[in-house]
């Protein structure tokens, strides 16, 4: 797999996000309390919100628009909700971000 | 190496017991190794709902709340049909009938309790059956056959509910009861007399003030003979005259027990070791039977046992309602009035309608009703709450609806209503999904409603009708809340906590208030964060540092998300009052940023909509340049200052309120609140600027300036309460900043000043605002200390660079 990097992980406020374009659309990395690193495309599964945009709390973010919690290592809404915002691979190594290379096409 | 597991023992199969079960899994899943023993042959069932059963109206499947595949899925050995015959404490096991012998570290008894079989020849005769269980409904549909007579002894809720449900099967059905009417612990005598009166309609008799003799018959009952000698014919006789906490195992094992077993708040009998929950305890001298405070013990005793060891239950108050279809009754606290409280009462009865409400100190202490009860959880949460009713005291018994509720609220006879009827209009949910919901997915609160249909899970104004509907579903107590409702999962503790909380013990940050409070979630969620931070803010003005991760979309990049993630900006136009040179600035900046719609706001301002969130700091620069700084449209904070045009051009202004608007704008902008925060000035009592749909309202007259608190134009209008008339401009900015101080101080995070105003009372406001002078000299002066760290324009900081993280994309990727 080819990985491309996409910035530092100091880039990423913690509790954070940041976006990162791409031809088919954007895709969001997220960084939890304890430094790990999420990458989900940033579009909720409900109505298409910017997932990018909301509270970062655990291995969860909060949509902005209608509140629904998506699991950042799953992509999945969690329950009772359903849906999916399908998760990319990322890689943290000596402080850089990774994104697999696929990045540029988006999964979903 | 791995931890050999604990060994948890549930003695009870029931409702009380699996749910502390349910409740620790969700806390700690693999603390311990679980086994359950049941008397019963069958899962856990709601036991509540044996009358539907009874009455055909339910099939007892869709009872059942955890069927086999439960236990199997989470690694829970279950022996049914099984019954605990020995507690050896020294040893730690439990022993049954059969032989089987298995130790514990923990053992939870939950036992529950027996029908009270009254000591009376006969008692033991065969058709003689208690009403308590499964098997029992059983046996009582086998001897139910159209035609044949049946008995109750006791005419309490549950005696009730057999009764009707024999009748539906056919039989003909008499009701023996040791009072003047049915029901009395939750009925005075006129609820009683009509309940009696409606069941007599539908062909039950009943025999009041009896008691019962004996019952008669040699190899079958046959009949029932009263005191006085009477004698009636039974083919069945039902005994429901009430139950007994089932005490005998704990007895045996030695542990305290009085008329239950005795327990600490901690839900710990008087050995360490062993906890017991449900029907079968006794807790600061009361028993309960109804389901809302076994499910609250049960959560104390999951916390404890999952050695969170942060919980007390403190005991529950209850309401109650009968589940005979088409009889709405609904009765909570204490309904007989004592000396010094009033009653007020409503009888219709034409419309067959009764309502009694006890009052003591402005405080909800009871309330019957028959009839109409739909206002039933409102009223037992505000008794619950002890909100402060002498300002609602006339309409009180009309109910929610006639507080100047505009049509969202609770709407007569919600069971009444269609399958199709919308009941939350926010997300296009009707009454039938709801209903289907609960059924299917087995739901007993509100959250789980809530989680589950998103009915009232947005603007919350018709919480009320879905309460109702989950009332009438499911019975009555499932929809009680505790009193103080965690502010959400992550902890226990609730809203009304945390500004006292975090000023006492001196806690400056948000991991500071998690550690110290003990936070189940190592950062918190979505909703406790942004409160933590708003009560954090309130306390230590200039010290604490906001906390930007904390904070909703629109207060961390100081924007208006919309539904297609673009952004709206809306400069803060002081007072209202604008001049070409603003409008052409405003102009023009739109033209070069192509905006595609600008609109004229509802608080009298210019909304530039459809922002792309890269152009925000750009336009920002641009509006700050032309002088304009942020109108916190976006925030929970002082919104806008709504003006007339006053004395300076109206014929009939009796003051500037223009002059006096901008003024206050320029002392409250930037302020962060509960919620937000919106004020107008109105120049005569025309009320132009609709001053009295406002948090804070002024009406200019002749003579002065009338103050007016509490208004909101929202989802639910609420016209303000009149506090207050002063003389001069700089009372109304004192009064102003005192009021708004009082709010942030003392209102939870994401509660309106109506809201609020409605649960502490006005008289609370009075008297800290009007009354006392210094109190209000001082709440004003802290507003103003406060204030001085919150008008930094926070467009103008990130106009020149603050936070560009927020603003650009991290990489692009081609």
């Amino acid at each position: 797999m080819n990985w491309i990097q996409v910035g530092n992980l100091e880039d990423i406020p913690r509790q954070g996000s940041r976006v990162v374009k791409t031809a088919t659309g954007e895709i969001a990395l997220f960084r939890s309390v304890d430094d790990q690193v999420f990458a989900l495309n940033n579009r909720c599964p409900h109505k298409g919100g910017p997932l990018s945009q909301g509270i970062v709390h655990g291995k969860r973010v909060t949509c902005p628009l209608h509140s629904w919690v998506i699991d950042l290592e799953s992509g999945e809404a969690i329950s009772p909700d359903i849906g999916c915002a399908h998760r990319l691979e990322v890689r943290v190594a000596h402080g850089e971000l990774f994104l697999e290379a696929e990045a540029g096409v988006c999964k979903a | 190496m791995e931890q050999e597991k604990k060994r948890l023992v549930v003695v009870g199969n029931g409702m009380a017991g699996i749910r502390t079960i349910e409740e620790l899994l969700k806390m700690s899943a693999d603390e311990f190794n679980i086994t359950v023993f049941g008397a019963e042959p069958q899962p856990n069932y709601n036991r509540i709902l044996l009358s539907p059963v009874l009455s055909g109206e339910m099939p007892f499947q869709d009872t059942v709340l955890n069927d086999w595949s439960w236990y199997e899925e989470n690694h829970i050995t279950l022996h049914t049909g099984k019954t605990v015959t020995k507690i050896d404490r020294m040893r730690c096991t439990v022993e049954t009938d059969d032989g089987i012998v298995v130790p514990y570290d923990r053992l939870l008894i939950a036992t529950g309790s027996n029908p009270i079989m009254l000591p009376v020849p006969g008692i033991d005769l065969p058709g003689v059956i208690g009403y308590r269980s499964i098997a029992d409904v059983e046996q009582m549909l086998a001897a139910a056959q159209p035609g044949k007579r049946a008995v109750v002894i006791g005419g309490g809720l549950l005696g009730l509910e057999a009764a009707n449900g024999l009748s539906l099967r056919g039989m003909q059905v008499s009701v023996v009861h040791l009072c003047e009417w049915p029901m009395e612990r939750q009925l005075d005598k006129v609820g009683g007399g009509l309940l009696k009166e409606a069941l007599e309609k539908r062909g039950l008799k009943f025999y009041l003030s009896r008691q019962t003799d004996a019952i008669l018959g040699e190899t079958a009952v046959t009949g029932l003979r009263f005191k006085d000698g009477e004698e009636i014919a039974a083919d069945l006789v039902v005994m429901s005259a009430g139950i007994r906490p089932n005490i005998a195992l704990a007895k045996s094992a030695g542990i305290h027990c009085e008329r239950g077993i005795m327990v600490s708040d901690t839900m710990q009998t008087y050995d360490p070791k062993i906890y017991s929950v449900g029907e079968c305890v006794q807790h600061r001298g009361q028993t309960y039977g109804l389901v809302a405070p076994l499910f609250e013990q049960a959560k104390v005793a999951a916390n404890h046992l999952a050695q969170y060891g942060r919980m007390r239950y403190e005991g529950s108050s209850v309401s109650t309602k009968l589940k005979v279809t088409g009889i709405d009754l609904f009765s909570a606290g204490d309904f007989n009035p004592v000396a010094g409280d009033d009653e007020l009462l409503l009888q219709d009865a034409a419309r067959g309608v009764y309502k009694k409400l006890v009052l003591r100190d402005n405080k909800l202490r009871g309330a019957v009703m028959y009839g109409d009860t739909v206002d039933g959880p409102w009223y037992f949460q505000m008794m619950r709450d002890g909100t402060d009713v002498s300002e609602m005291r006339e309409h009180l018994l009309f109910g929610q609806m006639h507080l100047g509720d505009s049509g969202h609220g609770a709407k007569a006879g919600v069971m009444d209503m269609p399958d199709t009827a919308e009941i939350c209009g926010c997300n296009g949910v009707c009454k039938g999904t709801i209903v289907n919901t609960i059924i299917d997915k087995k739901l007993f609160t509100l959250d789980e409603v809530r989680a589950h249909t998103k009915a009232s899970a947005s603007c919350g104004s018709c919480t009320g009708l879905v309460e109702a509907i989950l009332a009438n579903t499911v019975g009555g107590d499932y929809s009680a809340k505790p009193s103080k409702k965690p502010i959400c999962g992550c902890t226990e503790y609730a809203h009304q906590d945390m500004h006292k909380t975090i000023r006492e013990r001196s806690l400056k940050t948000i991991p500071e208030v998690m550690k110290a409070l003990e936070w189940k979630t190592a950062d918190g969620c979505h909703v406790c964060r942004p409160a933590l931070n708003y009560y954090l803010l309130a306390a230590w003005p200039g010290e604490y540092v906001d906390d930007s991760r904390s904070r909703f979309i629109n207060e961390r990049v100081h924007a208006n998300i919309q539904k297609d993630g673009t952004y709206s900006v809306i400069p803060r136009i002081w007072g209202g009052v604008t001049s070409p040179a603003q409008l052409r600035a405003i102009a023009e900046i739109a033209e070069r940023h192509e905006v595609p719609t600008v609109h004229i706001t509802g608080g009298q301002r210019i909304g530039l909509y459809g922002i792309t969130k890269e152009n925000l700091p750009k336009m920002w620069a641009e509006l700050v340049e032309a002088g304009f700084v942020s109108g916190h449209a976006y925030g929970k904070s002082l919104r806008t200052v709504k003006t007339c045009v006053g004395s300076e051009w109206c014929r009939f202004g009796t003051q500037d309120s223009t002059g006096l608007g901008i003024k206050v704008e320029q002392m409250t902008w930037g302020s962060w609140t509960p919620h937000k925060f919106k004020i107008a000035v109105s120049g005569c009592p025309r009320n132009c600027a609709e001053a009295t749909i406002k948090d804070f309202g002024i009406v200019c007259v002749d003579s002065g300036y009338e103050i007016h608190v509490g208004g909101n134009g929202g989802v639910k209008v609420r016209v303000t309460d009149f506090l207050c008339k002063v003389s001069s401009e700089a009372e109304v900015l004192e009064y102003c900043g005192a009021f708004m101080q009082l709010y942030r101080e003392d209102a939870h995070y994401l509660d309106r000043t109506a809201p609020w105003i409605e649960r502490v009372g006005l008289p609370f406001v009075k008297r800290h605002i009007v009354d006392d002078a210094e109190g209000r000299a001082e709440l004003y002066a802290r507003f103003l200390k406060s204030q001085q760290y919150s008008q930094d324009d926070p467009w103008k900081e990130r106009a020149e660079g603050k936070e560009a993280h927020e603003f650009t994309a991290l990489a692009t990727i081609v």
